[in-house]
């Protein structure tokens, strides 16, 4: 512990606490811009300056370690008026388009702004002539109201490992894109929204697929269907001013019905889905063919899409199992549809999603056509449904709960908790375990996979047989997992693990790149905390014990892995070998 | 064989180097006096001296004959080798004399041979450091020479490298900084060129001194000669087991390599150096951790410029407080400065720490070019600022420099006269930084680009009373809120001109009017006719044919057409063209 002294008040803190959090712990909330707690410092803005006494230059509080005896100063009217030209140059070279952007109210820089009281303009704005990039269809890149603050390039290179953002170029023509002039789509970009997520401004934004929605909704020809991820609903509260992690479930069904959907169905039901067909790939692997562990989840569409680009090594191991939104998807237009006699094609299905990946998702292969025509119309992350929801005039907090539609909305614990990292992996031990024993687990939650370590690895007991498991999120953790994986398989041996849960985001979809800004660990953790809470309050939590699956797959499917289930639930994958590394 | 007297040769002529034909018939006269096994006669590429004539230096006593010809060839060997007469009438004894530490062989033996860098005492201090001296001996002499960094900012070397030595990390690496950037300025590559040796000798003898495994030279690719001269000094040292296992079988192992910049000025700053060497984009880290820290991948990392460097050797040899004889209180040693601009001869010189601006200018340098006034001397190159005629006589030291508001940066020093315009020059190196920044913060990549703006404004006669405040308020923002030293400098050009000329600064405002001529936007040519002589040469020597007339009705220049390149104004015999 060291002593240091901040505009006047003594503050102890470990060695290596930057100015930044030794000030905060003395409530001196020092402004920033590029710091973000997710990222390292890389101290581009310049804002955070300090002085500190007996040093003639000032000293960037994000990254400099606050050293013993040092006597800060963190607000005088010099450091004010630095900060307030700082801010100035960035505005004269950021549009001044405020009230028709996406972030307006959320953005960072505007909030500066106006914290420092910027009322006009005093340098003339700088124009810059840069290519706007929405090639994606997932992220739509904006630019020219990049402010360079970086935290997109170190969460793509170092926190993603996907390098398809850096700098380029130099001087006021420096701008961030994928090397080599290419358009995000040509990149190696794997459409995790993590940057739009981390972006202080709108530079890096969802697309924008809130017309389409709108769109169908008008439309009377169209019977419009509306499921919800599970990470969505403890997330959505952030937006809508619920502490973080409340669960609103029920409060978003109504205001779907609100919206003017005609059926409301929960993504969870599709969980419980993929638990029954991913447990089963998994039990026939574990107990037949030992030669073809590890088994790698697949739920995750980002993840897919590095899986095909750069480990082409792994794909026999992966799960054809599609994920719980396509199958619901697929499910709206051939069991509903059938059922409730509509024409597949006048149904359209919107999936809420905390992820922007998953608007590639929809058409990224054949099989998203399985029941015919686009399984899932339109995908729209958290942040587009709540600008919906407000749009709409919904008095969201005076709104009553209501239920899911029956047939493809009832979802167990096992569900619920597929939002959160390392949830899938344990919804999926759950059933596994019945399936070899056909008992039920004394302990039916799996401490050891939950938390936010980059990776998790576990072990359990199944008939005096032992089940590695290894869960890692955040794409960076992946490589450690999966080199140990590829290194055993060289050598001959047995394979480190026997089950894989890989999540692309850090924390899971409850921390997806399409949900709510700001996040932070304890935001993780609130979001996470209550999923677990959602997977107790749930009289079910076995995902095979689901009552509506199971009446599914009576009626309709057959059993899992079966003709009917393989052609509606299950996937191929491509690799792209111009991404190899 | 007998002793033999080594004698330099050098054309010192301005115009024309003749220096190799001095050397055949140099040879010549003495085989006909049957003396040339007694004497070697070496073409020196470069002595210090300018225009001069041809020059001798005597290697047996150091003495230097000046403004020699031919025919004082025989003269001249028979007094110096024969005893016969006396050549004292061409002794050399410049007002104010160079000092050559580091340029001490450059120019004087082949680059290339290490056998004569070590006659020249070459890795004599090496050998002396590791048979007679500890890491902390060598860090004690380093500490009692004085000597501070010669890349500009002047820290203290000795200091940087205890601070290497004493941290807990034992994986350290020596650096370095090769890659000289600023216009005009050329010390690095030529000491790098002339004397790699000197080096290579610094750079193992620092690796000593803090306990380093390897060193890295990182030197800019637009110098291919350099970069080879120090690769094959390596390949030497390494063939004569001065690098590699058990260094002249001490227990000191060493490695050295050379990487190679790509043409980005702000990797000159070490931190963004750092991240070149890692295969990183050369972007600016912030410090404090310090390099000497946390440098190269984490580790413990002194990074020394090339200057600093060549003069290690020599302080181990002759001890550091012969290195603390030379100079002023605060800064000691001697500097090498590429002086360039309105001199008659420019060129490459040293000088010990404390001499006056003044003495180099019209001392070492022969005075203003065209014996015109005097208006300003540049130091410290884009980072820097400049000092106006009325201090001239400050002393060239960090201490001094820094007072009246510039800096002794790596050592471009350029002369302006009165055809100058204190606009115009800082303009020029703002833009240069502005073209440079890495972009990484946001007061420097916006702040420089915005004050360029400005400042081009104001040079197009389209300034405002405003613009001067506005100036002031983004140099203050880059100063105190840029990241790394290219920022926190690049307003200091602007900044000191518009303190020592801020009249000119109101005239191009308020008066829309460039003294110098050199803001073309404002300066409009013209052709008196009462002076004009009607000898057409204006007419011919016009790029764009903007002249036009006849001999009875007179010329005038087409303000359309005209391009302001100001050549008419300079071929006028009779002083017919008006700048206005």
């Amino acid at each position: 512990m060291i002593t240091a002294r901040i505009n006047g008040i003594t503050v102890k803190v470990p060695v290596g606490t930057t100015i930044l959090e030794a000030a905060k712990k003395v409530q001196v909330k020092i402004p920033t811009l590029c710091a973000h707690p997710d990222l390292q410092s890389r101290s581009s803005c310049g804002i955070c300056i300090v002085k500190a006494k007996g040093m003639n230059k000032m000293l960037r509080a994000c990254c400099t370690p606050i050293e013993k005896d040092m006597d800060i100063t963190t607000h005088d009217a010099e450091i004010v008026e630095i900060r307030r030209t700082v801010i100035e140059l960035l505005l004269s070279k950021h549009p001044n388009e405020c009230l028709t952007c996406t972030r307006n109210h959320t953005c960072e820089l505007q909030q500066l702004a106006a914290d420092f009281g910027i009322l006009r303009e005093s340098f003339p704005q700088i124009e810059p002539k840069v290519p706007y990039d929405d090639s994606t269809g997932a992220i739509a890149v904006d630019r020219r109201k990049c402010i360079l603050c970086g935290r997109c390039v170190d969460v793509c290179q170092i926190m993603q490992n996907v390098w398809a953002l850096s700098f380029l170029e130099r001087g006021i023509d420096a701008r961030v894109a994928p090397a080599g002039e290419i358009t995000l789509e040509e990149s190696p970009c794997i459409r995790c929204g993590q940057c739009s997520a981390h972006c202080p401004t709108g530079a890096i934004v969802e697309h924008d697929d809130t017309p389409k929605v709108w769109e169908a909704l008008q439309n009377p020809n169209l019977h419009c269907v509306v499921q919800i991820a599970p990470a969505v609903r403890v997330a959505i509260g952030d937006i809508l001013g619920y502490p973080s992690g409340t669960n609103l479930t029920r409060k978003l069904y109504a205001a779907f019905r609100r919206l003017g959907f005609d059926s409301v169905f929960d993504t969870n039901f599709g969980a419980d889905v993929t638990i029954v067909e991913e447990g089963t790939e998994f039990v026939h692997r574990f107990t037949k063919e030992p030669d073809q562990l590890p088994l790698i989840t697949s739920c995750c569409p980002a993840w897919v899409d590095f899986m095909e680009k750069y480990h082409h090594d792994v794909v026999p191991h992966f799960s054809s199992c599609k994920s719980p939104h396509q199958i619901v998807g697929a499910l709206a237009k051939t069991f509903y549809a059938k059922k409730r006699r509509h024409d597949p094609e006048k149904i359209f299905v919107v999936s809420i999603m905390p992820c922007t990946a998953k608007k590639h998702e929809i058409t990224r292969s054949k099989e998203m056509y399985s029941s015919g025509c686009q399984d899932v119309d339109i995908v729209i992350t958290t942040r587009e449904l709540a600008r919906m929801i407000k749009q709409s005039g919904i008095d969201f907090d005076a709104l009553v709960g209501e239920d899911a539609d029956s047939v493809l909305g009832e979802y167990t614990g096992a569900g619920t908790i597929f939002g959160v990292t390392g949830g899938v992996m344990e919804a999926a031990l759950r059933t596994a375990y019945y399936a070899i024993t056909g008992g039920k687990l004394a302990n039916i939650e799996f401490d050891n996979v939950r938390g936010f370590d980059g990776v998790k690895e576990g072990a359990i007991q199944v008939q005096g047989k032992t089940v590695k498991v290894a869960v890692a999120h955040g794409i960076g953790n992946v490589e450690y997992v999966l080199n140990r994986v590829v290194e055993a398989k060289r050598k001959g041996e047995e394979p480190p693990y026997h089950f894989i849960e890989v999540m692309a985001c850090p924390g899971g979809c409850i921390g997806g790149g399409g949900q709510p800004y700001g996040i932070t660990n304890e935001i993780r953790a609130a979001r996470a905390a209550g999923l677990y809470e959602d997977d107790r309050d749930c009289a079910i939590r076995y995902s095979h014990e689901n009552p509506s699956l199971k009446a599914l797959y009576e009626e309709y499917i057959g059993e899992p892995l079966g003709n009917r289930a393989h052609s509606l639930f299950h996937t191929e994958y491509t690799t792209y070998s111009e991404y190899k590394r | 064989m007998s002793k033999q007297t080594i004698f330099l040769l050098r054309d010192t002529s301005l115009t024309q180097d003749k220096t190799r034909d001095f050397q055949i018939l140099f040879l010549k006269v003495a085989r006909d006096l049957g003396i040339e096994d007694s004497i070697q006669a070496v073409r020196a590429s470069d002595l210090g001296i300018y225009d001069k004539g041809y020059v001798i230096k005597d290697l047996t006593n150091e003495v230097i004959y000046a403004n020699l010809q031919e025919s004082d060839i025989e003269k001249f060997l028979k007094a110096t080798l024969m005893g016969e007469g006396s050549v004292d009438e061409f002794k050399y004894t410049p007002d104010k004399c160079q000092l050559r530490i580091v340029l001490r062989n450059c120019g004087v033996i082949d680059p290339e041979s290490i056998d004569e860098y070590m006659a020249h005492e070459g890795y004599c201090a090496l050998a002396k450091a590791l048979t007679e001296m500890t890491p902390e001996k060598v860090i004690e002499e380093m500490k009692k020479s004085g000597l501070r960094g010669r890349g500009g900012a002047g820290f203290p070397t000795w200091m940087k490298w205890s601070f290497a030595r004493n941290s807990l990390d034992e994986t350290r690496f020596v650096v370095c900084n090769g890659d000289e950037g600023d216009p005009g300025a050329y010390m690095d590559r030529s000491i790098l060129e002339g004397d790699p040796h000197a080096i290579v000798e610094g750079m193992i003898l620092a690796g000593y001194a803090i306990g380093a495994q390897r060193g890295f030279f990182y030197i800019r690719a637009e110098y291919p000669l350099a970069i080879k001269r120090i690769e094959k000094a390596i390949a030497q040292a390494y063939e004569r087991g001065l690098l590699g296992e058990n260094i002249l079988g001490s227990d000191f192992s060493y490695e050295l390599e050379v990487r190679l910049g790509a043409g980005a000025f702000v990797c000159g700053e070490e931190t963004a150096l750092i991240e070149s060497i890692e295969g990183k984009r050369g972007m600016p880290r912030s410090r404090p951790p310090f390099p000497a820290d946390k440098g190269l991948w984490n580790h413990p990392t002194i990074i020394n410029n090339v200057e600093t460097l060549a003069a290690i050797a020599q302080i181990i040899n002759r001890g550091g407080e012969w290195l603390a004889r030379i100079g002023t209180e605060k800064s000691k040693g001697t500097k090498v400065f590429a002086i360039t601009g309105k001199v008659k001869n420019s060129g490459l010189i040293e000088i010990p720490m404390g001499m006056t601006i003044s003495e180099i200018v019209y001392g070492i340098a022969g005075g203003v070019l065209g014996g015109q006034k005097l208006m300003a001397v540049q130091t410290g190159g884009p980072s820097g600022g400049v000092i106006p005629e009325h201090l001239i006589n400050t002393p060239v030291s960090y201490e001094h420099l820094a007072e009246v508001g510039s800096i002794m940066g790596s050592g471009g020093l350029i002369v302006m006269d009165e055809d100058d315009c204190m606009v115009d020059i800082p303009r020029f190196y703002l833009r240069f930084c502005v073209e440079e920044s890495c972009g990484k913060c946001a007061p420097c990549r916006i702040g420089g680009y915005q004050m360029l703006k400005i400042i081009d404004r104001i040079a197009e006669g389209k300034g405002v009373e405003a613009d001067l405040e506005k100036m002031k308020r983004i140099a203050e923002g880059m100063q105190k809120a840029s990241l790394c030293a290219l920022g926190q400098t690049a307003p200091n050009p602007v900044m000191s001109t518009m303190k020592y000329f801020a009249e000119e600064y109101r005239q191009h405002v308020q008066d829309k009017k460039c003294r110098a001529g050199k803001c073309t936007k404002m300066v409009q040519y013209s052709i008196d006719q009462a002076k004009c002589k009607k000898c057409k040469l204006c007419v011919v020597n016009c790029p764009v044919g903007a002249i036009s007339g006849s001999r009875e009705e007179g010329y005038v220049v087409d303000q359309v057409k005209c391009i302001k390149c100001g050549t008419c104004y300079e071929v006028c015999k009779f002083n017919a063209i008006v700048r206005k």
